[in-house]
């Protein structure tokens, strides 16, 4: 591999992470928070792409439907949390696989009645559609460093929100025990209302990015899904640092799977979560 | 010569920067029942789950019979004959009484992995669980399921277990725990039987019944320990006053 | 009293199924097979889910390696024999879940969840992108296996009534096989760890194990399942290992209420009518079936063996 093709794929391994972490951090503090697995997640990734797609249609321009879609991912996800999950805090586990997984069959099939099967495009806007050359036959495109740098602006948003404010002190304290987060003086209905809808935020957001890039198509909730899940094993339940890192990991492992072993591709990121398994079986960033 | 079966050497647990144990050192005879006191957050179930091996150690040595046992996962010391209570009632509480010593007694039985023989066909297995049952009073509640038990027989049925499998050093986590007075003084009772046989750890905040029962006492404070002795020494330990005791009439 | 009439609703099962492929319907004969084939399925993932305490997300990759196994280990222009192809399919699964099993028992609760799922696609992928299987597109089994021991043919799995019975026979097999190993040693231990294991630990019990033998047990019942179900259709895809199969069989097992080996094959038939029924109403049929697992475990906690006693309850205890 000479040095562009290598920094070429390295950029691609980056951005893929970086979307997997709008994913994957969701997921965690879900988790983390709530007590909650929730098989949707992926679910709302899918939401956001066919969101863009659909408001692409009708406003002409990927940027005003991101700008109108976010929104509307955060609302979606407040009246989720207030009609179902909210129902699902002191559920054992089982239950919440079993619910979500029933969501994620209705999202499916509303996708496939709203939308159809086909595979659908969403334009670049017309403001990032152009790519930089690197050599004479390479370039790379403006849009997916675009991509890249929206998720960094976020994940540093999210890490100063957990830092530094009241909602992150809850969320760093990690803990599910409704009467300590409300000894702190913090409204737990609301707080929890906010972090899930933050959760589909930001993986709806993540669709939206990806909508151009990746195209949008039946399926597309579950393949991230499931690799988020792989993200969170690594990276330790709860732990956003942890997914931060574990994201990266594996958008190496699957875009330089790809390219060095193009027919077990697939399995590359599962190899890597066997080997933290084995090393460290809760996660390289597990707290308490 | 007293027969030592469990020895502990110069314990210590961290839990990240905080010292839990610090160079706990402590010894339990057949025969005796070996207090251990002290206030809370003194440590006391952090070194009983050293002990017991439900917590690995972080420095320190412990013998079972003179071997080292330090390296082993708690099961593997439950099977050369350590038995231990939990300070929070620990039963399957959907099984009947007798079925927790059943269940107990199998750890035992060398074909306990069986796959198509019937569980309740080994007679000695059965007949283990029964007479632990009736050893530690409660074999005409053999048939009650463990959650419809009273607390105190809860208490008495986890003592059962343990002596189901076998186990002749018994680690009892604070087994007076939430008792009444009638219910306290049958404990007391069952401890003193099982005295001649076993050699027990009890750690315990009642204290007319530490010393009451016991042959000797460990005061520990901060994860240390602060003084090991008789009981009247204990007793009479102006540190141990200090530190612990604290109030003239519970030495009383 | 209710010992009894579980024994009438058995006995009225057992007849029933041997008579309904005398109705001459051989899509109903199919689909009775294909529910037996499930409900074996989903015995032996609540083996893990309601015995163990494991809640595994990952089954479908035993069922679907079971399938696999069985074209593969068959000859391609020669009928493969039955009892190779059956035990070894059963081996090749319980293998595979043993050597996951090492992996994903290293991790409990939500971490297990995760990370069966995770190991499933794994398998998933190796079928999908590997040309060991025929790729994405899948496979064929060109015949159905043969029964034939010697020159003795004790019956033709070519025959679907005769097949049907075949797969009657080894549901029943199945279900006395776990109903015995609850009662074994082995299964009472099993159902201590599920309900503490931290006890069972103190107490000599060497429960990673058990857990371990559990999982691997549950994982070749998975493949024979498997492996019927690729007799039956005589056609093997990457689908049947991916995690909408393993929400399937969950389904079931939840459906039906966990810890009850009757449950399990009861939701195992109300997962096919309902799907029978749903594709029936609309192609969106999975629109309808989200929408009855929603509801189902808002409004019907404990599944449908609860179902009984939350109606006698809800009709009073007086009558009874």
């Amino acid at each position: 591999m000479d040095l562009p093709t290598f920094l070429i794929q390295l950029l691609n391994a980056v951005q893929y992470g970086l979307l997997l972490f709008l994913v994957a951090s969701g997921l965690t503090l879900i988790f983390g928070i709530m007590g909650v697995i929730n098989l949707a997640h992926g679910a709302f990734y899918m939401v956001g792409a066919y969101l863009a797609f659909a408001l692409t249609g009708l406003t002409g321009n990927l940027l005003f439907a991101i700008l109108l879609g976010i929104p509307l991912a955060f609302a979606f996800g407040a009246l989720l949390e207030w009609l179902l999950y909210a129902h699902l805090y002191k559920r054992d586990h089982l239950e919440q696989v079993l619910l979500t997984y029933g969501l994620i069959l209705i999202f499916e099939e509303g996708r496939s009645l709203l939308f159809g099967d086909d595979v659908h495009g969403v334009d670049v806007p017309a403001l990032f559609a152009a790519s930089i050359p690197l050599t004479d036959t390479l370039s790379y495109p403006v849009y997916r460093l675009v991509i890249s740098a929206a998720c960094i602006a976020l994940a540093a948003g999210l890490f100063l929100l957990i830092r530094r404010t009241k909602l992150g002190m809850v969320i760093r304290a990690g803990s599910h025990d409704r009467d300590m987060v409300q000894a702190l003086g913090i409204d737990i209905d609301r707080t929890y209302r906010i972090v899930f809808a933050l959760g589909v935020a930001l993986a709806a957001f993540g669709g939206m990015l990806a909508a151009p890039v990746s195209s949008v198509y039946p399926g597309m909730g579950n393949q991230v899904l499931i690799i988020s899940f792989v993200v969170v094993v690594i990276g330790g339940i709860g732990s956003v640092t942890g997914a931060l890192v574990a994201s990266l990991v594996i958008g190496l492992a699957d875009t330089f799977g790809k390219v060095l072993v193009p027919e077990y591709a697939g399995l590359a990121v599962y190899l890597v979560m066997a080997a933290v398994l084995l090393w460290r079986p809760e996660g390289i960033f597990r707290r308490g | 010569m007293a027969e030592v079966l469990l020895a502990a050497d110069g314990l210590t647990r961290r839990f990240g920067g905080l010292a839990a144990n610090r160079d706990v050192s402590l010894s339990l005879v057949r025969g005796e029942v070996h207090a251990l006191l002290g206030p809370n957050g003194a440590g006391k179930s952090t070194c009983i789950n050293l002990l017991s091996g439900d917590l690995p150690v972080t420095s320190g040595r412990i013998l079972l019979r003179g071997a080292d046992v330090t390296p082993l996962p708690n099961h593997r010391r439950s099977l050369l004959g350590l038995g231990r209570s939990y300070q929070r009632t620990n039963i399957f509480a959907r099984f009947t009484a007798f079925e927790n010593c059943r269940l107990a007694a199998q750890s035992r039985d060398p074909q306990a992995w069986r796959i198509l023989g019937r569980a309740h066909g080994n007679a000695s297995v059965r007949d283990r669980a029964a007479s632990a049952l009736e050893q530690a009073g409660l074999g005409v509640r053999s048939n009650v399921v463990g959650a419809a038990l009273s607390h105190g027989e809860q208490r008495q049925l986890e003592i059962a277990m343990v002596l189901a499998t076998g186990a002749d050093v018994l680690l009892l986590d604070e087994p007076l725990a939430g008792m009444g007075a009638e219910e306290s003084a049958r404990m007391i009772e069952l401890l003193k039987s099982l005295r001649p046989a076993h050699a027990i750890l009890l750690v315990e905040h009642d204290m007319d019944a530490v010393f009451e029962v016991a042959d000797r006492v460990t005061v520990m404070v901060e994860g240390r320990v602060l003084e090991s002795g008789l009981p009247h020494q204990i007793r009479a330990s102006a540190a141990v006053r200090e530190a612990y005791l604290g109030e003239p009439e519970a030495s009383a | 009293m209710r010992l009894r009439a579980s024994r009438v609703a058995l006995l009225v099962a057992a007849v029933a199924v041997i008579a309904f492929p005398f109705t001459d319907s051989a899509f109903y004969t199919e689909l009775l097979a294909k529910a037996m084939i499930l409900a074996i399925f989903a015995l032996s993932l609540d083996l893990l889910v309601g015995y163990t305490g494991l809640v595994s997300f990952g089954h479908a990759a035993y069922f679907g390696i079971g399938a696999y196994a069985t074209v593969l280990l068959a000859p391609k222009y020669d009928p493969a024999s039955l009892w190779l192809v059956l035990p070894g399919a059963v081996v090749a699964a319980g293998l595979a879940a043993l050597v996951i099993g090492l992996f994903v028992l290293r991790t409990r609760g939500i971490y297990f969840i995760m990370v069966t799922l995770a190991f499933a696609q794994m398998v998933f992928y190796v079928f999908h992108d590997t040309g060991l299987g025929g790729g994405s597109d899948g496979i064929y089994l060109n015949f159905k296996p043969s029964a034939a021991i010697g020159s003795l043919q004790p019956f033709d799995l070519g025959e679907a009534r005769q097949q049907c019975w075949f797969v009657a026979a080894l549901l029943f097999l199945t279900w006395w096989f776990l109903a015995r190993l609850l009662e074994s040693p082995f299964g009472r231990a099993i159902v201590g760890i599920r309900s503490n294991e931290q006890r069972m630990r103190a107490l000599g019990f060497a429960t990673v194990r058990y857990k371990l033998a559990a999982f691997a047990i549950a994982g070749a019942l998975a493949g024979l399942a498997g492996s019927l179900y690729a007799i039956l259709f005589g056609f093997v895809t990457p689908e049947l290992l991916s995690w909408h199969q393993s929400g399937n069989v969950l389904l079931m097992v939840i459906l039906g209420g966990i810890g009850s080996l009757a449950g399990s094959v009861g939701g195992a038939f109300a997962f096919v009518a309902m799907q029978e029924v749903f594709s029936g109403w609309t192609k969106h049929w999975q629109l309808l079936m989200g929408g009855v697992i929603v509801a189902a475990v808002l409004f019907l906690p404990g599944g449908l063996a609860a179902l009984p006693g939350r109606v006698r309850r809800a009709f009073g205890a007086g009558g009874g």
